[in-house]
């Protein structure tokens, strides 16, 4: 596919899915799973449902340069109406779909949003609600017309008679749509999408098919992706990562998009579907390992045993083998056997038989938690990169996997660490622009052309970027040692038991820190000791799911320890929080990263109490349901003192 | 309340029906109809006979005197059977799933009387028999899609929280396609959550099928928000019957859930 983008007229999306129609007419470009049954349709009937719907779109007055705003979950139409609006030269703006509607509004306002093309009912609902609000608004298309029978207003249309009315345009019109896909230029926005806003409220990040297909190119020349290879797209259509793997690098290389029945069957879709190149931020991970322990747990003692066995033998040469590194005939054979009985069995039950390339990104992954899968024989790979680069800075090279590193530069980035330690990128997949926004812009691409990631990182021997923390969160204690947030929390949340964790510790003596508990390991936990618990906030109070988070925060205080940088970083205090940390609260960003300042405001009596030396403190509260209602949680938190251990770093290094 | 939905005609007219064990009696002199596409309600505190006046519909009960006239027929003495056939489905109070079974096949059994195909040609999934199955699995998917619940698909029911198991029964129960759907106590034992999730299953139902639905429920706020008429029963008679509006006022209704001053 490497001359694919030399060839002008393939500079842009739709004339890429032009030319997989004309190309391989046949080969399967979308599937869905529908009434229990995979749908399959193919490059060139993909190329149909797109062309009917630009034109259904064109004909309700969709524009060059309008924005089309894109809600739901990866439905196979949503996908298409992307290179819907590309080929009209609009620009699709994907919304995070579990957005509650006032969020939605910033950016409906933001993006001067006039089509919006949503999933089923709930989204239609939601922009309902706002629709006084964004008076830019004029049509609003749905999917799914299920329970929309008696929504009578004139704006909105179902996506069944925009595509009818599309058809007789394009029979009327046959040259219409070709004429319009031809004025598209590399340099067009493809593109939008928002920042997911950790600091500050949400920019649209502008992107040119230009950067998008290079970012495209490389990873598939990168990791040898063709047309017959499957990915499951069950992320977030919002998130850039997702954008990259299910569309930008589907429609350059051609390859087979798999969405899921519903966000709560991607388990059995995927055991089913059985891709072979898988993209999961680390979370996704973390809970498919969780679970596999709870059911290891739960599973009689020659297969526990087993399971332990073999994982210790994996541990010991399983990620070794998978590099190709020497490793012993014994240590082989053992592998061998585990393989038949145990990892062979383990990546079937988790959809990962035919994976050739897992990646990772979007949060630093727990080194165990990297090593467990390449263990099994799952080649999980990290890349590194931002709304703002296309997702595609870094990227581990087969057989050169360091757990703690993202890798060298991708091939055409160009990657440099400034003075204070920041790390700088340019290159082709760098954002056009931050829509509306030039002070932003000019703040984040400096006078060379560099892109400002904000992320604080360094290179090392081998010429592998590693990233530590984002920049402005890198803090010092009082005694001058620095203090990593990130890295402390990464720490404690490979704990199954933890899943959330927040430290602080800037300009203070001592690290403390919030923890929110895993409430499926807990509880299993909890139910095999005959605890008794009604529901997150009564589990979290108990004396011995303290004593349990102890214990985790104790042996992450000893791994520590040994760290030269960071061994002042032990936790001395922490507290279990009352409710789970939640993007409908604001705590978390809806790509679920923490959001330090927001949550350091609305805990400040917890903080204080941390850090005062009390033993108790009480709190209340407000929590929102995802319907919009509000209710109140309150409770008397303890907080509990963790062992510390001495600094072991010059030992070690000795 | 959805605008579209058309009230019709009486479907199902309940004419002075009283049902007696022994010396008990369980319902005495009960009229009320119910016509279609309405949800109607019956309420009413614990042993006032909801649940036997349900009985009585889908024939398990045969009333010793009064009349059951469904679609212009007499029916004195209706039995289950012909209830089933006549397009009458329910769901009960105490779930009465196959545990062992999986969801679909549970949704599955609700076919049953509409399988057509003989014993032989079912058990080689051969000819006519295989194009049935897939039919029906195709009705059964639709039905397993509207009520959301893909994701259990293969799961054994008794593997289930109270919840899920609640929505596979409806699931069985709308597989047999009835014109009136009989709910005994749907959201009892639900947390809020899935209490809105059923009425919402339910409105839907009404809406978008068409079904007629008679209900047993305790949870006013459900009761008043979703029917469009209430009957109220109270030691096995008729106290009200109105809209939701009209029987909250009731004074009756009132003294028989809060007590009386003696």
């Amino acid at each position: 596919m490497s001359d694919n983008v030399r060839l002008p007229s393939l500079s842009t999306f739709p004339r890429l899915l032009m030319h997989h129609a004309q190309m391989r007419p046949n080969h399967p470009a979308t599937r869905e799973k529908d009434m229990g049954i995979w749908q399959t349709w193919t490059w060139s009937q993909v190329a149909e449902e797109v062309r009917a719907m630009a034109c259904g779109l064109a004909e309700l007055g969709f524009k060059r340069g309008d924005n089309l705003a894109i809600i739901g979950d990866n439905r196979p139409r949503l996908y298409w109406a992307m290179c819907a609006a590309q080929c009209l030269g609009g620009v699709p703006v994907p919304l995070y779909q579990d957005a509650v509607a006032a969020e939605m509004v910033f950016v409906l306002q933001d993006a001067g949003i006039k089509f919006a093309i949503v999933e089923d009912q709930e989204q239609v609902d939601k922009l309902l609600e706002n629709k006084s609000q964004c008076p830019d608004l004029l049509h609003i298309l749905y999917d799914d017309p299920r329970g929309l029978r008696h929504y009578n207003q004139s704006f909105l249309h179902g996506l069944d008679e925009v595509q009818e009315m599309g058809r007789i345009h394009n029979r009327n019109h046959p040259e219409f749509l070709d004429g319009e896909i031809e004025q598209g230029r590399q340099d067009d926005v493809a593109v939008m999408l928002y920042t997911s806003g950790t600091t500050g409220k949400p920019k649209g990040v502008c992107q040119t098919h230009g950067a998008f297909i290079a970012a495209a190119q490389s990873g598939c020349e990168f990791d040898k992706l063709g047309p017959d290879d499957n990915i499951l797209s069950y992320l977030p259509m919002a998130w850039v990562g997702d954008h990259l793997f299910s569309f930008a690098q589907a429609t350059y290389a051609g390859f087979t998009i798999n969405c899921p029945e519903s966000g709560d069957t991607v388990m059995t879709d995927m055991r089913e579907i059985g891709p072979s190149y898988y993209f999961a931020p680390p979370r996704v991970f973390e809970n498919l390992l969780t679970q596999v322990m709870i059911r290891m747990e739960d599973a009689g003692a020659l297969k526990r045993n087993m399971f332990h066995y073999f994982m210790d033998v994996a541990r010991r040469c399983g990620a070794e083998i998978l590099d190709g590194k020497p490793v012993s005939g014994g240590d082989r054979l053992f592998y061998a056997l585990g393989n038949l009985l145990v990892y062979g069995p383990l990546r079937n039950v988790l959809g990962m038989s035919r994976i050739r390339v897992a990646y990772t990104a979007g949060a630093a992954i727990g080194p165990d938690l990297f090593r467990f899968y390449r263990s099994i024989g799952v080649n999980l790979k990290q890349l590194y990169g931002a709304t703002e680069t296309c997702a595609a800075v870094c990227l581990q090279p087969d057989g050169q996997i360091k757990f703690d590193t993202v890798g060298p530069p991708a091939p055409g980035v160009e990657v440099k660490i400034d003075d204070s330690g920041e790390v700088l990128v340019r290159g082709a997949v760098m954002l056009k622009e931050y829509y509306k926004r030039p002070d932003a812009t000019a703040e984040s691409i400096d006078a060379q052309g560099y892109f400002h990631t904000g992320d604080a990182g360094f290179f090392d021997e081998d010429g592998h970027l590693k990233i530590i923390d984002r920049a402005k969160d890198v803090g010092k204690l009082a005694n001058g040692a620095m203090f990593a947030p990130n890295y402390i929390e990464n720490k404690l949340k490979f704990f199954s038991h933890i899943k959330e964790a927040v430290a602080f510790g800037d300009r203070k003596d001592e690290v403390c820190a919030f923890i929110n508990i895993d409430m499926g390991a807990v509880g299993n936990w909890a139910e095999r000791r005959n605890i008794a618990y009604s529901g997150y906030t009564d589990l979290a109070l108990k004396t011995e799911v303290h004593e349990l988070i102890r214990d985790c925060v104790e042996q992450a205080n000893a791994e520590l320890a040994h760290d030269a940088m960071l061994s002042d970083s032990q936790v001395h205090r922490f507290l279990i929080l009352h409710k789970e940390l939640d993007p409908d609260d604001d705590e978390l960003t809806r790509t679920r990263k923490v959001r330090r300042g927001f949550i350091g405001e609305k805990y400040g009596v917890l903080i204080d109490a941390l850090y005062s030396g009390k033993a108790s403190q009480f709190i209340e509260t407000e929590v929102k349901f995802e319907d919009g209602r509000k209710g109140k949680v309150s409770a008397d938190l303890r907080i509990v003192e963790a062992k510390t251990f001495p600094p072991q770093s010059a030992k070690k290094a000795a | 309340m959805s605008e579209g939905r058309q009230i019709g005609e009486v479907i199902l007219d309940l004419k002075n029906i009283s049902l007696r064990f022994g010396g008990v009696k369980a319902l005495t002199d009960i009229s009320f109809d119910v016509r279609e596409h309405e949800v109607r309600a019956i309420i009413g505190p614990n042993g006032a006979g909801k649940s036997s006046m349900l009985n009585v519909i889908n024939g398990v009960y045969r009333p010793q005197e009064g009349d059951i006239i469904f679609r212009g027929e007499h029916h004195r003495d209706m039995n289950t059977y012909a209830a089933a056939k006549a397009g009458i489905a329910r769901t009960f109070q105490n779930i009465a799933l196959f545990k062992g079974m999986t969801v679909l096949d549970n949704i599955m059994t609700g076919r049953n009387l509409k399988m057509k195909s003989n014993f032989l040609l079912d058990a080689l999934y051969w000819g006519p028999a295989q194009r049935e199955e897939i039919a029906h699995r195709r009705k059964v998917e639709e039905i397993i899609d509207f009520l959301e619940i893909q994701h259990i698909r293969k799961t054994p029911v008794g593997r289930l929280p109270y919840g899920l198991q609640k929505r596979v029964e409806l699931g069985r129960a709308l597989a047999a396609e009835p014109s009136i759907l009989l709910l005994d106590e749907p959201m009892a034992g639900m947390n809020v959550e899935e209490k809105q999730d059923m009425c919402r299953f339910v409105l839907d139902v009404n809406d978008q099928l068409g079904t007629t639905i008679v209900l047993i429920e305790h949870d006013m706020g459900v009761v008043m928000d979703i029917s469009d008429r209430v009957v109220v029963l109270d030691y096995g008679r008729k106290i009200a019957d109105g809209t939701p509006d009209a029987v909250r006022s009731n004074q009756d209704v009132i003294d028989a859930y809060l007590g009386v001053a003696h």
